[in-house]
């Protein structure tokens, strides 16, 4: 499957854009970081699971790299356009109904906190299917169960292609259990992105 | 892990919001609404309840809203919590509760107590315990009754020596633990001086004047306007320069609040009460 004209279409009108990933994924997000326009028009969020107490480096690192405004989350921060919101260390990341971030201290899933799960599910709740969602490589199942949720209530959903990714079990988990609506190679996930 | 068959509509929060309030008197209005229905997900799974049984059992069973408050509010804490929050207040802040006759310390929201004894440490450490007196106080008096125990698992405090080494206080934190096969025990000369009581920061007032209070990864929970409205029972609360913590992620945003704390340490969002 390549980005068809209704993936296309869909990217053009999202309104957020999640990034999900784990293990083998800092690489490829990263580049994607680099590579969005400064007036994407969208608000994108990027959780990556990271080590405890492995505070704020990826955020300042990423937003020497960013062609947008990034910061790392604050509790109540405004979700804007044409900004990247990085998911903090040791908090889980909500999205509330009227457009802003809450964050979560309570247990970790799948031993993750940040967990992608949790964010996708409250995006699931608060921009039903007006986003879309990347879930790229990980060795661990978090994600597929939010991913599920976003594609039951109309969102886009796109799994990293397996074989492309460094650590399958992540992308492979929303692909088993029916989260993933398209699998990507990564080029053709780049290719989405950088359309205007 | 979650199961995603359990949905609960925004309507049902909601129900159960004036539910919880008609029946038990306590106010989750003003708390974040997504976190909120995670945790009532969570209820219903690990007591495999729909909706209606939920509700029903919060009626008619006592007990049972014991637990919901438990699981509703969060209570994952640990020792020396952000490290660099402990080295900050060391720095920055223990000298000058040093220069009160007596230093009175809040710990709001404190859950299983692990706080409360970090800061009891860190008081030690700088030669305060004599003079200075901390508050623990929860919603939750299940969780006080743990805290009034302060019995961790040596699993835990495993994990917590590294948070301590991290905070550049001397020693090691087990210094401050009796052992017992698989359990440490925090020793009585840092419960001596540490009181845990029952305060709801929704509906509860003023109940003593602070020198310090810290209230970190509270506010998380809360709408920016209930946030407000205990902002403004914390600057009650404390003494003249008196000191607010609030946690990593957690900023003074409202101007009128701005212009009552000056920002001690911006990365640990430490203030100071200034103005009246």
């Amino acid at each position: 499957m390549g980005p068809d004209k209704n993936l296309l279409e869909r990217w053009r009108t999202t309104e957020l854009l999640l990034l999900g990933g784990s293990a083998g994924s800092f690489k490829l997000l990263f580049q994607m970081v680099k590579l969005l326009p400064a007036d994407l028009g969208k608000t994108v969020i990027i959780i990556i699971h990271r080590k405890r107490n492995f505070f704020s480096e990826i955020a300042k690192l990423f937003a020497e790299n960013s062609r947008m405004s990034l910061r790392e989350i604050e509790d109540k921060d405004v979700l804007k356009k044409n900004t990247i919101y990085i998911a903090p260390a040791n908090y889980h990341t909500l999205i509330e109904k009227g457009g802003y971030f809450s964050l979560d201290v309570s247990e970790a899933v799948w031993y993750s906190k940040p967990s992608i799960d949790v964010t996708f599910e409250s995006a699931a709740d608060a921009y039903q299917n007006r986003c879309m969602a990347i879930l790229l490589s990980g060795a661990n199942q978090d994600g597929a169960e939010g991913m599920l949720k976003l594609r039951k209530i109309g969102a886009v959903t796109i799994a990293q292609h397996p074989e492309d990714a460094e650590m399958d079990e992540m992308p492979t988990a929303a692909i088993n259990n029916g989260g993933a609506r398209y699998i990507l190679r990564t080029d053709e996930i780049f290719k989405l992105l950088h359309t205007q | 892990m979650s199961d995603t068959s359990v949905v609960i509509t925004s309507t049902q929060i909601t129900e159960l919001i004036d539910l919880v309030r008609r029946v038990h008197g306590f106010d989750f209005s003003g708390y974040t609404k997504a976190s909120l229905k995670r945790r009532v997900v969570r209820i219903m799974q690990l007591k495999k309840m729909e909706f209606y049984d939920l509700k029903h059992t919060l009626v008619n069973d006592q007990h049972f809203f014991q637990y919901f408050l438990e699981e509703i509010t969060v209570n994952v804490t640990e020792m020396f919590r952000d490290p660099s929050f402990y080295k900050a207040l060391n720095l920055q802040v223990m000298p000058y509760l040093s220069t009160y006759q007596h230093a009175k310390i809040w710990c709001a929201g404190c859950s299983t107590g692990e706080e409360v004894y970090s800061l009891a440490i860190l008081l030690r450490e700088a030669g305060l315990s004599n003079k200075s007196f901390i508050y623990g106080t929860d919603i939750n008096t299940e969780v006080l009754r743990e805290a009034r125990k302060g019995i961790y698992s040596l699993r835990s405090i495993k994990s917590y020596a590294e948070n301590y080494q991290f905070t550049g206080l001397k020693g090691s934190i087990s210094d401050n633990f009796t052992i017992l096969y698989d359990a440490a025990s925090v020793h009585n000369e840092l419960k001596q001086n540490t009181l845990f009581s029952v305060h709801n920061l929704v509906s509860d007032d003023v109940f003593n004047e602070f020198q310090l209070i810290s209230c970190r990864n509270v506010f998380i929970y809360f709408e920016t306007e209930l946030q407000e409205r205990i902002l403004e029972l914390f600057y009650k609360s404390l003494c003249p320069l008196g000191y607010l913590c609030l946690g990593s992620k957690e900023t003074i945003r409202s101007d009128a609040f701005k212009r009552k704390f000056k920002v001690i340490n911006h990365k640990e969002n430490i203030y100071q009460k200034i103005g009246t």
